[in-house]
């Protein structure tokens, strides 16, 4: 094996376990703590992909920005009621069958298409930065649609602050 | 794998190993040799005052979720300009009145965020003079 597919494992094992954690805790904040490890390790994965920019935003965003959210809302929220209800409903078994029968699929999808539908070889030497790539696209090709991201930050904006007010 | 790459990534994980190894470090030694000779009056959460009583726990208000709703719209924009700052050389003044429009945009918002009261924290009448 090589060190390339040995780190590929253990941040693949990392991220599957601490997703199990997260919703196996009974603690809601401890459930958020493992949720950054499992981004962390995707976002390590994404950086072995040599996706820099991809790993970034998965950092910036998502650890930085959503999980405070998360916790936010933990907050919020009276957790001694979260804590003393039964962790699963009785649809766990259903819900289990429906896992089931999606991972049957999915191993069918994997297994009949292993031979036609191959992955590209990876591009051996001088892989163009991957933020440089997206930023020629974003601001040369793409460029109303970056505009128009700004105008949606910008009604988020406002619609926080208005039902925030409301209250 | 293209070895480049990957050991550009080295210092990081230096990094990251030197901080964990220190903060575990800490930690452990303080474990160590620290002496431990408890008392009851030690163990009591204030040495002297009133005991504690129910959860330190208290659902937070609602001002401080806003603060990180906000928080994460200026977050996304960050991304946007780091995207932008990598290609800025290339894009020249061009790219440099595209990125005034969209922060333009973003500060009418940030205005009125402003002027509707969200970022002050104290009760109004310090404000309105």
């Amino acid at each position: 094996m090589t060190f390339y597919e040995v780190t590929f494992y253990v941040l693949a094992v990392v991220a599957l376990l601490s997703a199990i954690l997260v919703i196996t805790c009974r603690n809601p904040v401890h459930s958020a703590i493992f949720l950054v490890l499992t981004l962390l390790s995707v976002a390590l994965i994404f950086l072995q992909l040599q996706a820099e920019f991809m790993a970034a935003v998965q950092i910036i965003v998502y650890i930085g920005g959503i999980m405070v959210l998360f916790l936010f809302v933990i907050m919020l929220v009276n957790l001694d009621v979260a804590v003393r209800q039964a962790p699963y409903n009785r649809q766990r078994w259903i819900a289990g069958f429906a896992a089931l029968v999606l991972l049957a699929e999915f191993t069918l999808f994997i297994y009949q298409g292993r031979d036609w539908a191959k992955l590209p070889p990876a591009a051996a030497e001088a892989v163009q930065p991957n933020t440089e790539l997206i930023g020629r696209a974003l601001f040369q090709n793409y460029i109303l649609p970056f505009e128009v991201a700004s105008l949606l930050l910008l009604v988020a904006m406002v619609g926080a602050v208005l039902m925030a007010k409301q209250r | 794998m293209n070895q480049n790459y990957l050991s550009s990534y080295v210092p990081i994980l230096i990094y990251f190993l030197l901080a964990m190894g220190v903060a575990g470090a800490i930690m452990l030694l303080s474990w160590l040799i620290g002496p431990r000779k408890p008392t009851p009056t030690k163990l009591s959460p204030y040495e002297c005052g009133m005991l504690p009583t129910g959860d330190a726990r208290e659902p937070f208000s609602v001002k401080f979720y806003l603060v990180a709703i906000l928080f994460i719209l200026f977050d996304v924009e960050a991304m946007f300009l780091i995207v932008w700052a990598v290609v800025l050389r290339q894009l020249g003044m061009y790219g440099f009145i595209i990125m005034s429009i969209f922060l333009f945009l973003l500060m009418v918002g940030f205005v009125y965020e402003w002027k509707k009261g969200v970022l002050d924290w104290a009760p109004r009448q310090s404000r309105r003079g």
